[in-house]
């Protein structure tokens, strides 16, 4: 059988079987906890792992909290209100734009977007992009800062390395302040925090340290994207949620997932990847994807860039052991 | 100037992404991305490094690993950077 994009095909009955198994073996096993909160963002991930977990522990085990905050699109709130409901869970939404006020994540952000953009004032939206990776010139990874005004008018420049590290950490508070919030209500009942993250963004690094990675367990990390999507369809997840391009819900203009780091459509990258991974020639490759073989070598150079330039995100902290020796 | 601008170029790389340490090896023509030693704010930074030590403008359909990846690479593109900037 030459290889296509049938080879991304899981069984989901079987897999949801499989996952849930080992949702409950962790969580009750291991973590010994009593059931599972979740945050839901409106986003499939997060939906999958609601159901899963409805799945694993029953609807009275486990908790959906929205996190919303003043950059946030409103629809999302709204989307994982129903999502709560049709899966019968409790639902809470806790908004945390009081408490990025309190870090200064937007007063930090936006003092490093004016140092590129002068103009620059709260009633823009401003967003972080990434090159298309289907370029056949293979440009690298270049981040830019795009603004636009009220008016619509857009500006784009590629962003100097402070003012791009400002950014993104000040962005971060976000992830980590909703991992802080997550962990209060887990503890408060004694239950675990189930992490959403797919294997797209577990292995590419496209999550915060300590923030949407900060969970005790990760039941979809190995998935691809395009199979956390078969899972949501068996799963009955809202037709709604599972046509929504996929955004970061972190920049106040929209931004998808693809522009801001994945840098190819999903259906793409994850062919390329799962051929990558087994070894299967590039030839074949862009034959099942209908891509150029210089396009899938950019691609796979791209994957294996990310996953060797994020392994510190999935690193736990160093330490020495107690009589380990170091050069001095 | 060949030699000058690989070593300036090393003794940035050196000195900023790895800490000073020499005891990472890498020869002329070793990817900088396939060896770890360049990601993407590493290369935001060495633009920066580029454009300021050498008074030049790079866009950003030059930032190519062609051009970017290797000593080597760098080098030739700085070169031909540089000739078309004295000749404007």
């Amino acid at each position: 059988m030459p290889f296509s994009k049938d080879d991304l095909k899981i069984d989901p009955a079987h897999e949801t079987e499989r996952i849930v198994s080992f949702m409950r073996q962790t969580v009750g096993r291991k973590l010994r906890k009593r059931g599972a909160v979740v945050g839901i963002s409106g986003g499939i991930d997060s939906s999958v792992c609601l159901a899963l977990s409805v799945q694993a522990f029953g609807a009275e085990r486990v908790v959906g909290v929205a996190m919303p905050e003043a950059d946030s699109n409103p629809e999302s709130a709204v989307l994982a209100r129903k999502l709560a409901r049709q899966f019968g869970v409790r639902f809470i939404v806790e908004d945390m734009t009081a408490a990025q006020i309190g870090f200064g994540t937007y007063r930090r952000r936006d003092e490093a977007i004016r140092r590129v953009f002068p103009e620059y004032d709260p009633t823009y939206k401003a967003k972080i992009v990434l090159p298309n990776a289907l370029d056949e010139t293979g440009v690298l990874n270049v981040f830019q800062l795009t603004i636009i005004s009220p008016e619509g008018e857009e500006k784009t420049k590629r962003i100097p390395p402070e003012e791009y590290l400002q950014i993104v950490a000040a962005s971060n508070f976000k992830q980590r302040s909703r991992m802080a919030m997550l962990y209060y209500h887990a503890e408060r009942l004694n239950y675990a925090v189930v992490g959403t993250g797919n294997k797209n963004e577990h292995e590419q690094g496209f999550f915060v340290k300590y923030g949407d990675g900060g969970a005790d367990l990760k039941p979809i990390a190995h998935l691809f994207k395009t199979q956390v999507y078969q899972l949501a369809e068996y799963l009955n997840i809202p037709e709604e949620i599972r046509k929504r391009p996929p955004t970061t819900d972190t920049y106040s203009a929209e931004c998808t997932q693809e522009e801001f780091f994945f840098r190819v459509p999903f259906e793409i990258g994850d062919l390329v990847w799962l051929g990558m991974e087994r070894g299967v020639p590039v030839p074949e490759i862009a034959k099942a994807t209908g891509l150029k073989e210089a396009q899938v070598e950019n691609i796979m150079r791209d994957i294996r860039q990310k996953i060797r330039a994020t392994e510190y995100l999935r690193m736990e902290p160093f330490h020495l052991d107690t009589k380990e020796e170091v050069v001095l | 100037m060949n030699q000058d601008v690989k070593t300036t170029i090393r003794e940035f790389i050196v000195e900023n992404f790895l800490f000073g340490d020499t005891s990472v090896v890498f020869d002329d023509d070793d990817s900088l991305m396939e060896n770890g030693i360049l990601d993407s704010t590493g290369i935001l930074e060495l633009v920066a490094f580029l454009e300021k030590e050498y008074g030049i403008r790079i866009a950003n359909e030059e930032i190519l690993p062609e051009n970017m990846d290797t000593l080597n690479n760098l080098h030739r593109f700085l070169e031909k950077k540089m000739k078309l900037e004295q000749a404007s």
